[in-house]
């Protein structure tokens, strides 16, 4: 465990350098706020709605949810990455097999139109 | 002190400091190169007024940002506002730690390896998984934004990333198998037992790594995110001064870190090129790291170069490719190292020969094949008439 704590390091010096410099220079910088200037940028009039309350398209979940799948196959395909020298033909073919699922179901999803946008 | 204390604490900390040092300072340096570089290619000048060749522009602009007003709009979710642009400059930086600058240096009586961070045995995996998090980053900064530009700017970006994530793992798992495994040092040895860069057989994976994150990291041609025609800024609309630095500084980190573990999984990391021939031993004299650092600058003129030449993708085309033409493309380049790998390092070099061989016949075809007349000697040829 002990090789992670370099990269904790990392992330946490990465998090603090641009913190640090916003506060550092919160003495330093030009400080003017008006109602106007923090409002959400429009072209020229107040919106009359958070954005929050916009929805979006539903493909957006679509893409989410596909990337899951297609991701968690990914990561069923590094130990075999790894091991694959040993394993070799057999390795080869199960993987085959395993794929053909996906692709399967990547065919039937393109089919369905779940691939194009518009 | 105690010789753990120096190793499990001074040591990361000096060395994650320069790391998030290096990465603003190259981010500076890097816009004044690609600003002076664009300008060549557009026949124009770029910047040239301070300093030599305009090379100050970069330090101008940095005291121009930080001393900026920090707007932050009143109706925004104030902490995830900050949250956004952490989160994405964080990954880019441990990412820089996790790949092999060089093997080994010793400083000051401490010798380490030169990764800035750590040789962990799965840094590949940890790469992917730490990359990803930036897609929180550029989602929540347009969420939290509360306004219409960068919301659907966000989310626009947020389903490029994740749909470009799955080619570059595909084509990643490539690198991996070639190599047999996830550690990084062990990736570049692999590549020097094998005697050839794994871009050879890895041709097809590389192109896809690095197109998919040409994506990943919003440049163009696939800076949608950032279509000042259609949506603003995208997710930045709502962050100025020095917030907005810091998501400058997470492009261009993350354009390092692409294009540093591409060196690594592909190009032999430090290696220098051809390692076990040994006439070409006097290329030692370039130190390990230069080697590394020399590949990486290669790799972000590719990415100055594309934006001078690409115009940006449609959103659609943009899906389609990623979906329709990478994943297809990715999943068949798989099975083809995997179908050479059989044979161990010989397949490898054959697939690699065959694949060099077919690239060569396709430009000698582009080649000879007579260059299409421009717009306007068609024009004339058809007779069109131009109305005014």
């Amino acid at each position: 465990m002990q090789s992670y704590i370099p990269i904790l390091f990392f992330a946490a010096i990465a998090a603090l350098f641009p913190i640090a410099i916003l506060v550092v220079m919160a003495l330093l910088r030009a400080k003017a706020p008006n109602p106007t200037k923090l409002s959400p940028y429009e072209c020229g009039i107040a919106s009359a709605t958070d954005a929050h309350d916009h929805r979006f398209s539903v493909r957006y979940y679509l893409i989410a949810v596909l990337f899951v799948v297609f991701d968690v196959e990914t990561v069923f395909l590094f130990p075999w990455a790894v091991m694959y020298d040993k394993l070799l033909l057999f390795g080869l073919i199960e993987m085959a097999v395993f794929l053909y699922i996906l692709v399967l179901g990547y065919v039937y999803v393109w089919k369905r139109g779940a691939l194009s946008w518009a | 002190m105690s010789e753990s204390l120096v190793h499990n604490v001074l040591v990361p900390f000096v060395k994650g400091l320069l790391t998030v040092i290096l990465v603003a300072t190259a981010a500076g340096i890097l816009t004044w190169i690609e600003r002076r570089g664009l300008g060549r290619l557009q026949i124009r000048k770029g910047p040239n007024r301070v300093g030599p060749a305009g090379f100050f522009q970069w330090i101008a602009d940095v005291v121009k940002l930080v001393f900026k007003e920090d707007v932050v709009p009143s109706r925004a979710e104030k902490v995830i506002h900050l949250l956004g642009p952490l989160l994405l400059f964080m990954p880019a930086v441990v990412v820089l730690g996790l790949v092999p600058w060089g093997p080994e240096l010793t400083l000051f009586g401490v010798t380490t390896p030169l990764h800035a961070a750590a040789d962990v045995n799965v840094a590949l995996l940890l790469i992917l998984a730490v990359s990803s998090i930036g897609v929180y980053g550029i989602i929540l900064a347009g969420w939290s934004s509360n306004s219409k530009y960068p919301l659907l700017g966000g989310l626009r970006s947020a389903a490029q990333l994740i749909s470009y994530e799955v080619p570059m793992g595909f084509a990643v798992v490539a690198a991996v198998l070639m190599a047999g495994s996830l550690s990084m040092v062990e990736i570049i040895e692999a590549q020097k037992e094998a005697g050839v860069w794994f871009v050879f057989p890895g041709l097809v994976a590389f192109f896809l790594y690095f197109v998919s994150g040409v994506a990943e990291t919003n440049r163009t041609p696939f800076d949608l995110p950032e279509a000042e025609s259609e949506l603003v800024g995208g997710f930045h609309t709502e962050y100025s001064g020095f917030r907005w630095a810091i998501f400058f500084m997470s492009e261009y980190g993350n354009m390092i870190s692409i294009g540093a573990v591409a060196t690594t999984l592909f190009f032999g990391g430090w290696l220098r090129p051809f390692p076990n021939v040994a006439w070409l031993s006097f290329l030692d004299v370039v130190p390990a790291f230069f080697w590394f650092a020399g590949k990486v600058f290669l790799f972000l003129l590719v990415y100055i170069w594309f934006r001078a030449t690409f115009p940006r993708y449609r959103f659609d085309q943009l899906m389609a490719l990623g979906w329709k033409a990478l994943i297809p493309i990715s999943l068949g380049n798989l099975f083809l190292v995997a179908l050479a790998a059989l044979w161990g390092a010989a397949g490898l070099k054959v697939l690699g020969a065959v694949l060099v061989l077919l690239v060569a016949a396709g430009l000698v075809a582009a080649w000879r094949r007579p260059a299409r007349a421009s717009v306007t000697t068609r024009m004339a040829a058809e007779k069109v008439e131009v109305r005014a």
